[in-house]
């Protein structure tokens, strides 16, 4: 193993170009050209670090790797310590790839205040990728919470009609849950005495009505954060306003945040009160899956539809967490990553259009096929890999996870199914009323198919959707043994908490 | 009695202060207005001295009989009440010639009043603390009106010595009670006849009541907050910018060292006062600024809030608390300055303008200044990884060690609330068009370096509080020996 702190070097290398942009200087054309290409080729270069963590990853191994440990505020002995597992490497990666196309996806939509923009792209990233890589409690929030700040200002600055009200919206919203989230973070930091999060694994035992509560408060951040019905409110007005890379990263990125933390905290933390409120969790999520679905149904903006897909797909996600064997976790993690590529490409895909006819109603399209044979194909892609053609990212997750849930409960397992149903009604109406039939709108009648930087935006993610469903294990592999201790520490955690109880 | 020479060498700064103070006074009557300039920068050079030779060298103890006591708590406090005095005086110059009020009186005010803080923060007697407090006030309600020619200014001068006068009053009347019934004002003796079981006599609790109210007047916590939103707003924005910071800073200072000295036997009655002031002061310091549309009164909301949660730190009662406390002050002042340095700039054709509104657009037309405010704003909300989160971090960190759950889940919502209308100021600033732009002459040199100063100090604060934390736990320490 290198002595490079090469996980910090990906976390913030991105703000080493957002310190650049700030230096440019000059006419407006030459600034904004400049800060392009800088913000490009930083996120690229983060990209390509990024690989490194993965071709140096030893996938057999459980624990955390690269990691770096360094006093940070000793005073609360709150610590500087990042490392990753076989589940956050995944996310890391996620971020680091989606950050380079958002900007690519920016690069002729976004005119106005294109160098503030580049920086609080590239700030989003170090937060992003920070959040996955923090193995201290209080970093994690420093991460978490800071995300707010860079998101807020690009749906506020660069969104459309309604931006303010849905950036105070997400915001807010946000910022409600996490901070119940800060007082469970210190009360778990009065129990143990430090923040850092291998430790409070290790040490953390906690009688049960401590953990009801303190599992409650994280879970008003993570169901946020997931969205999970009914507090997915937030989600379809962020989306809609959000400049399309905004939406983007909302999904591609900043919903897998939620179901990272119920992994990485609730789960381990708090194995009792996450075993004793699975069902609960299992209700909202087919609830979310069911009715989100049928919202889907009558949306009449593309970006809402998605928006509202989204949801419903993170159901599957908090079902194949809470089931807490081997398939549903890994199944909701393939699902989180699937879905990062896959609703990514999807609101891109709403980009390219709404770029060239400045409107997102479904109704103002229709025969798009007809002018657009390469960005039909493309939609058509990930359409398909959103409802889950098998072969296709989307059908592993889901499967896995229905699989899991199978096995825990028959009922959620036959619920959740139909949500597939009802994906793929909304998912190929939509396209039915978008591409196919006649092109009789005038306005549509000039429209060009994509040019190179729309297909090189797609490109890299139709490959990787297509190799996640055609060869999943390079992702499940190394992954598992890190799914593979996370529940045997969960079993071990009840099987002693059983034995304890028996104790009078 | 005789007063020994150490003594003399504990007051030293104050005596040097006081003494500088009436050197500036003689030397402004004889040259008369033309001196303003020159003895505004040296009453705040004087100020910024009187804060180097807390250090030189640094020594503690009680002088002139024990009516005056120093130690790390005070010295830091007195850092932070003078420093945000300096730098207030510093910033007046632009407002006050363009009010043309720019008389040498006022930096002279503000430093006399800066000395009666500094007497309140080191008193450890009833009598050395009620004329400290007296010397401050009385100072204080004349700057506030020091635009006399305002109705405005005059009228929050008036307001504030009338509810002032009433808090002295009850503080004055707790005074005399607690007097009666511990046998001394001296917090020694106060502390002796408490721990000998004179704490449960019901007029030791009444004066004790009373004292806190007095004090809460003092520091704005509900329910003795009325006169801080019309004060606030009324009274020129300089003076504003020093009521948010140092009288208060050391009001709270001499509410931490009483109620943790001599009334820690107390704790427990006067926890309860204590925890409800906070309370209610970080709920309405959350809800009722929501629709201000005048900055400085949005800001008189905001520092009611702040100081819920300073209340809070203080009722937590233990070590992490008073660091919190401390820690938090620190930082709402650095934020504080900023903020209004900012809001002095606020100037259009030689026009002082107050409404969030104005700001419209800034992040177009002074992109620096508006950057520096979204700091600030994010920062007053406790948003990570900005500074004003790690104070209100410390706070909870506080709170639930003295398991206080309630009050800081109150607490973590009222920040909720209030972030709405610190990011009103980041939207309006950004999301809004820009109207008509600020301008501003050359007299406001010092306040864009003020802000920009604070801006960089809330930056290193945000990346590195553990320098700051172990000034917080050096001063903490000493209450707890």
């Amino acid at each position: 193993m290198s002595s490079w702190p090469i996980l910090s070097l990906v976390t913030f290398l991105p703000l080493v170009g957002a310190l650049f942009c700030l230096i440019v200087n000059g006419p407006k054309e030459a600034v904004d050209r400049n800060c392009r290409s800088v913000a490009l080729v930083t996120s690229l270069a983060t990209f390509v670090i990024s690989l490194v963590l993965w071709a140096r990853f030893d996938a057999t191994k459980a624990g955390f790797q690269f990691e770096e440990k360094l006093e940070w505020v000793p005073a609360l002995n709150i610590g500087y310590h990042m490392g990753i597992d076989g589940i956050s490497l995944f996310f890391v990666l996620l971020s680091t790839l989606l950050t380079p196309i958002c900007i690519l996806a920016s690069w002729e939509a976004v005119t106005v205040r294109v160098k503030e923009y580049m920086i609080a792209f590239l700030v989003l990233e170090t937060f992003m990728v920070g959040m996955f890589a923090a193995l201290d409690l209080a970093l994690f929030y420093v991460f978490f919470e800071g995300v707010l700040i860079p998101m807020f200002l690009i749906i506020g600055v660069w969104g459309g009609k309604r931006r303010v009200y849905a950036a105070f919206k997400f915001f807010l919203y946000t910022l409600l849950g996490s901070v119940l989230m800060l007082l469970a973070i210190i009360t778990v930091y009065w129990e143990i005495g430090t923040t850092d999060l291998p430790t409070a694994m290790e040490k953390l035992v906690l009688p049960f009505q401590w953990q009801f509560w303190l599992w409650l408060a994280f879970f008003a951040s993570f169901a946020v954060k997931v969205p999970m019905w009914p507090v997915h409110t937030w989600l379809p007005d962020a989306h809609v306003e959000a400049p399309t890379a905004g939406s983007v990263i909302l999904a591609g990125v900043l919903l897998k945040m939620g179901g990272y933390g119920f992994i990485r905290f609730s789960v381990p933390l708090f194995p009792e009160a996450t075993q004793y409120f699975a069902p609960l969790v299992f209700g909202l999520s087919i609830v979310a899956v069911i009715y989100t679905s049928l919202v889907a149904l009558v949306q009449e903006d593309m970006k809402k539809l998605i928006a509202y897909s989204s949801v419903a797909h993170m159901g599957y996600v908090t079902i194949g967490i809470f089931v807490m064997n081997m398939q549903g976790v890994q199944g909701s993690i393939f699902q989180m990553l699937s879905h990062g590529i896959v609703s990514a490409a999807l609101f891109l895909c709403v980009g390219v259009v709404y770029d060239r006819i400045h409107t997102r109603e479904i109704d103002a399209y229709g025969g798009l096929v007809n002018r657009m044979p390469a960005y039909a194909f493309t939609f058509l892609f990930f359409t398909l890999a959103s409802v889950g053609l098998p072969g296709l990212s989307g059908f592993v997750g889901e499967f896995l996870v229905l699989i899991g849930a199978f096995k825990a409960n028959t009922w959620v397992a036959f619920l959740a199914s139909t949500g597939l149903i009802l994906g793929a009604a909304y998912a190929l109406w939509l396209y039915r009323k978008i591409m196919f039939g006649q092109l009789t709108k005038d306005s549509l009648k000039g429209i060009l198919d994509m040019n190179r930087r729309e297909i090189a935006m797609f490109l890299p993610l139709l490959l990787i959707s297509l190799w996640m469903g055609i060869y999943p294990s390079s992702f499940l592999d190394p992954m598992a043994p890190a799914v593979d201790k996370l529940i045997g520490d969960y079993q071990a955690a009840l099987k002693l908490a059983r034995t304890a109880a028996l104790i009078p | 009695m005789f007063i020994g020479l150490e003594s003399w060498t504990l007051a030293r700064p104050e005596i040097f202060l006081a003494a500088a103070i009436g050197l500036l006074l003689v030397y402004g009557v004889l040259r008369g207005e033309a001196a303003t300039p020159f003895i505004s920068v040296v009453t705040s050079l004087a100020l910024l001295a009187t804060a180097v030779l807390l250090f030189m060298p640094y020594q503690e103890g009680t002088a002139f009989a024990s009516l005056f006591v120093v130690d790390r708590l005070t010295v830091t406090m007195k850092v932070l009440v003078l420093v945000g005095a300096a730098v207030t005086i510093l910033m007046s110059r632009g407002y006050f010639e363009n009010a043309k009020a720019w008389r040498f009186e006022y930096p002279l005010l503000v430093a006399l009043a800066t000395l009666g803080m500094m007497l309140m923060i080191s008193s450890n007697d009833l009598m050395s603390l009620y004329v400290g407090l007296e010397l401050q006030s009385l100072a204080l309600y004349v700057v506030a009106a020091f635009q006399r020619d305002t109705v405005r200014s005059t009228e929050a001068g008036v307001k504030y010595f009338v509810l002032g006068s009433v808090a002295s009053g009850m503080l004055l009347f707790g005074a005399s009670l607690i007097y009666g019934f511990c046998g001394g004002t001296a917090f020694v003796q106060i502390s002796q006849a408490l721990l000998g079981g004179k704490g449960a006599e019901i007029g030791v609790i009444v004066g004790l009541v009373f004292v806190v109210a007095g004090l809460a007047f003092k520091i704005s916590a509900v329910p003795f907050h009325m006169w801080t939103p019309d004060v606030y707003e009324g009274a020129p924005t300089p003076v504003t910018a020093l009521f948010a910071v140092s009288p208060k800073i050391a009001a709270l200072s001499l509410t931490v060292s009483m109620l943790m000295g001599p009334f820690k036997p107390l704790f427990l009655q006067w926890q309860q006062i204590i925890l409800m002031a906070s309370i209610l002061s970080m709920a309405l310091g959350a809800f009722a600024a929501l629709r201000q549309q005048n900055i400085k009164r949005l800001m008189a909301y905001s520092s009611i809030g702040n100081v819920g949660y300073v209340l809070l730190g203080l009722a937590s009662g233990n070590e992490k608390g008073i660091e919190s406390v401390v820690f938090y002050l620190s930082i709402y002042l650095v934020m504080t300055l900023g903020v209004f340095a900012v809001i002095l700039l606020m100037q259009r054709r030689n026009v002082m303008v107050e409404g969030v509104d104005d700001l419209a657009g800034l992040g177009k037309t002074h992109p620096m200044l508006a950057f520096a405010m979204m700091l600030f704003m994010f920062s007053l909300a406790g948003i990570p990884p900005l500074a004003g989160f790690w104070g209100k971090l410390y706070i909870f960190i506080a709170a639930l060690e003295a398991r206080l759950f309630m009050p800081a889940v109150l607490g973590v919502l009222a920040s909720v609330v209030a972030s709405y209308y610190y990011l009103r100021i980041v939207k309006v600033m950004y999301f809004d068009e820009p109207t008509d732009a600020l301008d501003y002459g050359s007299g406001f040199a010092v306040n864009r370096l003020v802000a920009f100063a604070a801006a960089i100090l809330v930056a290193v604060f945000s990346l590195m509080p553990q320098p700051l934390s172990l000034i917080a736990a050096a001063a903490a320490k000493g209450l707890f020996q």
